[in-house]
Parts: C-alpha cells; sequence; structure tokens
C-alpha cells in the first residue's frame, strides 16, 4: 500500500514541478504583462495543485489532507481575483509605466 | 521519499528564483507586482514539501498564512495609495 | 554534499540575491516590491530554521500588513519623488556606505565569536513546561516566564495608535480614521472581500487556539484577523470606527488591561506581579490572549487606517 501511495506522491509532485517550470517559461518567453500575468497565474496554480494532490497520500490524517486542499483554495482564489485587478491596472496605465 | 521530496523542494525554490529574476527586471510595476503572486503560489509548494520532508508539520500553517495574505501587496498596488478603486467593475 | 545542503544553499542565493537587488534599485516603488517578496521568502528560512512561529509573524507582517503600508507611502511619493530628486553628495554616500559595512563586520564579529554551544535557556524553559499546561515552549516564554515583557509590548502598541492618532487636525478628532474606500460593490475587489474574511476569521481564531501547544499564538492570530478587516475596509464594504466610540476604546485597552489585572491580582493574593497560581495557569493565560487577540487585531488595523481625517457622521 505504501508503495502505491509513494508512486502517486512522485507522479504528482513532479507533474507540479513541471508546470511550475511551464509557467517560468512563459514568464521569460512572453512578450507582454497580460500574457505574462497569465503564464505566471495558470500554470503556477495548477501546479500548486498537482502538488497538493502528491503530498495528500503523506498526510497524516483527514484534518491535515482538508487543510492542504484550503491552502490550495485559498490560492486559487486569491490568483483568480488579483490577476484580474492587476490585468485591469496594467491595460489601464499602458504597458510601459 | 524524503530525497525525492528535497530534490522537488530544491527545484521549485530555483524556479521561483528564475521567475523572480524575469519578474523584477520589469518593465512596468504590473510586472514586478507579480513577484508576491509567484511567491505567493511557489512559496506555498515549497513550505507544504518542506513541512513533508523535514516533519515539522506547521510549516502548513505558514502556507495558510501565506496563501490568505499574500494577495495584500497586490490590493495595495491596485489601489495605488488612493481611496478609490477605478480598475474594478465590469470592463 | 547532502541534497538537503544543496536546498539550504539554493534558498539563501535566492534571498540573498533579492535582498542585494532591493537595495541597488533605483527606483522607491521598486524597492518596495522587492521588500515584500523578500519578507515573504525570509519566512521559509524561518521555517528551515525550525523557528515557526517567527515565520508565521514573518509571513502575516512583512508580506501582508507591511506591503499595504510600504507600497501605498511608495505609490503616493511617486509624484513627489521627481521634483525632489536629488543625489546626495560623494561624501555623504561614502560615510553611509562605511557606517553600513562597520555594523555589518561588527554584527560578524558577534556571532563569529559566539562560544560554541551558544548559551542558552532552551532546556530550562522545556524542564518548567509543566508548570503552565501549554506545550508551546515559545508560548510558555511570552506568557509565563517572561510575560513581563509581553505586557510591556502591548502597551507600546497602544502608545503607538495614540501617536498616529495624535496628527489629527482638531476638527477630525473624534472622526474615523483614514479615508472613506470606495470601489464597485459588485466588483473583483468586493467579491474577494466577502468570500475571504468568513474564513479568514477562522483561521485567526485557530491560529490563537493552536498557540497553546503549537506554533502561533496571539499576534499571529490577531495580525490575520487585522488584515481580513482592512480587506472589508479597503473594499469599501465597512468603514472604520470612530476613534471616539467607547467600544472601540474598550478593545484596544482590553489586551494590556486584562493583562494588568492578572499580573495585580498574582501581587495581591500570591507571591510576586504576574505569578499565576498553578491550577489556573492555563485558563488565566488563556483568557489574557483572547484579550490581547482582540487588541492586537484591532490596534494593528487601525495604525495602517491612519489619522482621524473624517467627522463620524459623513
Amino acid at each position: 500500500m505504501s508503495i502505491a501511495r509513494d508512486i502517486m506522491t512522485i507522479v504528482g509532485v513532479s507533474a507540479g514541478v513541471f508546470f511550475f517550470l511551464a509557467g517560468t517559461i512563459g514568464l521569460l518567453r512572453f512578450p507582454d504583462t497580460l500574457t505574462r500575468l497569465h503564464a505566471l497565474t495558470k500554470a503556477d496554480n495548477l501546479g500548486l495543485g498537482l502538488v497538493v494532490l502528491g503530498l495528500l497520500p503523506q498526510a497524516g490524517s483527514v484534518r491535515d489532507g482538508l487543510k492542504l486542499i484550503s491552502i490550495w483554495m485559498f490560492a486559487l482564489l486569491a490568483g483568480a481575483t488579483v490577476s484580474q485587478l492587476i490585468a485591469r491596472t496594467a491595460r489601464q496605465r499602458g504597458p510601459f509605466t | 521519499m524524503t530525497e525525492f521530496l528535497t530534490g522537488a523542494v530544491g527545484l521549485i525554490l530555483a524556479i521561483l528564483a528564475l521567475g523572480l529574476v524575469s519578474i523584477l527586471r520589469g518593465p512596468g510595476d504590473a510586472d514586478r507586482m507579480m513577484a508576491a503572486q509567484l511567491i505567493g503560489t511557489a512559496g506555498i509548494a515549497v513550505l507544504l514539501l518542506l513541512g513533508a520532508v523535514t516533519g515539522v508539520p506547521t510549516a502548513v500553517d505558514v502556507a495558510l498564512i501565506l496563501a490568505l495574505l499574500a494577495t495584500f501587496a497586490s490590493i495595495a498596488f491596485v489601489k495605488k495609495g488612493l481611496s478609490r478603486l477605478d480598475t474594478d467593475g465590469p470592463g | 554534499m547532502s541534497i538537503a545542503t544543496l536546498f539550504e544553499i539554493v534558498l539563501a542565493a535566492v534571498v540573498l540575491g533579492l535582498a542585494i537587488w532591493t537595495i541597488t534599485v533605483s527606483e522607491t516603488y521598486s524597492a518596495a516590491v522587492g521588500f515584500v517578496a523578500y519578507g515573504l521568502l525570509v519566512a521559509l528560512i524561518w521555517v528551515r530554521l525550525d523557528a515557526v512561529d517567527v515565520a508565521m509573524t514573518e509571513a502575516a507582517i512583512g508580506g501582508g500588513l507591511g506591503g499595504i503600508v510600504l507600497l501605498g507611502a511608495a505609490a503616493r511619493l511617486r509624484e513627489s519623488e521627481a521634483m525632489t530628486a536629488e543625489r546626495p553628495g560623494r561624501v555623504v554616500r561614502l560615510c553611509a556606505a562605511a557606517l553600513s559595512a562597520s555594523i555589518a563586520m561588527v554584527l560578524a564579529v558577534a556571532v563569529l565569536i559566539l562560544p560554541d554551544p551558544a548559551p542558552t535557556l532552551a532546556p530550562t524553559v522545556i524542564s518548567n513546561a509543566g508548570a503552565t499546561g501549554l506545550a508551546n515552549p515559545v508560548t510558555n516564554v511570552l506568557m509565563a516566564f517572561r510575560a513581563m515583557d509581553t505586557m510591556l509590548e502591548k502597551v507600546v502598541l497602544m502608545l503607538a495608535i495614540v501617536g498616529v492618532w495624535s496628527l489629527a487636525s482638531d476638527q477630525a478628532w473624534g472622526g474615523r480614521p483614514g479615508p472613506r474606500h470606495e470601489a464597485d460593490p459588485n466588483g473583483v475587489l468586493a467579491f474577494l472581500a466577502r468570500l475571504t474574511p468568513p474564513a479568514g476569521i477562522v483561521i485567526g481564531i485557530y491560529l490563537l487556539w493552536t498557540g497553546a501547544d503549537h506554533p502561533g499564538g496571539a499576534f499571529q492570530g490577531g495580525a490575520v484577523l487585522a488584515s481580513m478587516w482592512l480587506l472589508v475596509i479597503m473594499a469599501g464594504l465597512a468603514d472604520t470606527p470612530p476613534v471616539s466610540s467607547r467600544s472601540l476604546r474598550l478593545i484596544l485597552v482590553a489586551g494590556p488591561g486584562v493583562f494588568l489585572v492578572v499580573g495585580l491580582g498574582g501581587l495581591c493574593f500570591g507571591p510576586a506581579f504576574l505569578a499565576y497560581p498553578v491550577a489556573f495557569a492555563k485558563p488565566l493565560i488563556l483568557g489574557i490572549e483572547v484579550a490581547m487577540t482582540l487588541t492586537i487585531a484591532a490596534t494593528l488595523a487601525l495604525l495602517l487606517a491612519g489619522a482621524p481625517e473624517r467627522s463620524a457622521t459623513r
């Protein structure tokens, strides 16, 4: 049983790291503010979700697992709302101010 | 298992550093503001993994605080020190 | 070299690099952004050092509340910065560099000449933990073994709010602190401010409660509660209370007040100031902590809101 859980952790965390990497490559390669914001908030939140998914089998209790999931929910909520606000501010001011 | 998770922490940190370099270079304030957002997600991932690696389960509570409060810097940015927020609403 | 050491080197390099960038960048606003990011990252180092209590405070103050103060100030200063930009002379800059370098050197020497192992009271704290019934050594030190320091700290917080309020003009005295924030009630910010606080309040109370046995406590819980209140204020959903409000003032003095009463009780009925009777140590400490959490939450939020500037009726 423990091997199955470890495999799930390895797969989940590896996939999470991959999406963090994808997000950062987007940051480096995309040309302007809005596309970079897109790369950052979407890919990183997915990466965090996969890391949480990978860590769930290692959680000691149901309570710890629920805490992990609620942290991801907060990050999702924050990412979604704040990226909206930043994007509107960036568009209003123009890309180079 | 521990080695794998520690390696993953190191990798995410290195990715975070790379992202920080790209973000802080600018050109605009909006780009720089993404730093808080980047640490808000990658930093939380690092903390969660650290909690699993080092057996400090309370690291998860720090991640909880970060998840709640990492947005505040960005809110301060969009408010520009003013009381009105004119970039809100439909549009 | 083990993989854990490698991770520590990467972490230290990232934080050092960010710190150097923050110092060398010329624009105030960029430096403020760098400093907020730095505060969030330093929390990771504290976790790595097993100082989780400090990590929580750093994440809440350095990353969250400090970010609002610094970025708000930098945004307001931006207009005037262009006009008053004058570069300090070569002598001033050399003196500043010499001063900074010597302070860094003194700190480095002080760290290097520490005896090994460093003098510590940690074993004494651990062996006396049974006296209070609390398992978190940090809470034991803050609330029992060095309770006097913590009480005076709360008095300092009260003095800070008195200092901020004393900046009010005569007409505005007794009015509401800070500007009235406005935002679209159906907008994104208002959405965030409606959704987050219920969960945030639960987390603040959780941090206070878990502080007895695990990292956390009154300050961390209070800081989270303060930021939730500020979020609602900044989204324009609620207004700051007028400073003449009696209930507000009661909350502001509740922390140090309850602390003082318990301390004097120890002097009257027990052996010394702030001596808790062993049977009631835990309930007394919890009572003080609840009062302190309310005080800290109200004080931190009002410190960030600013001086009274509008009449209470408007």
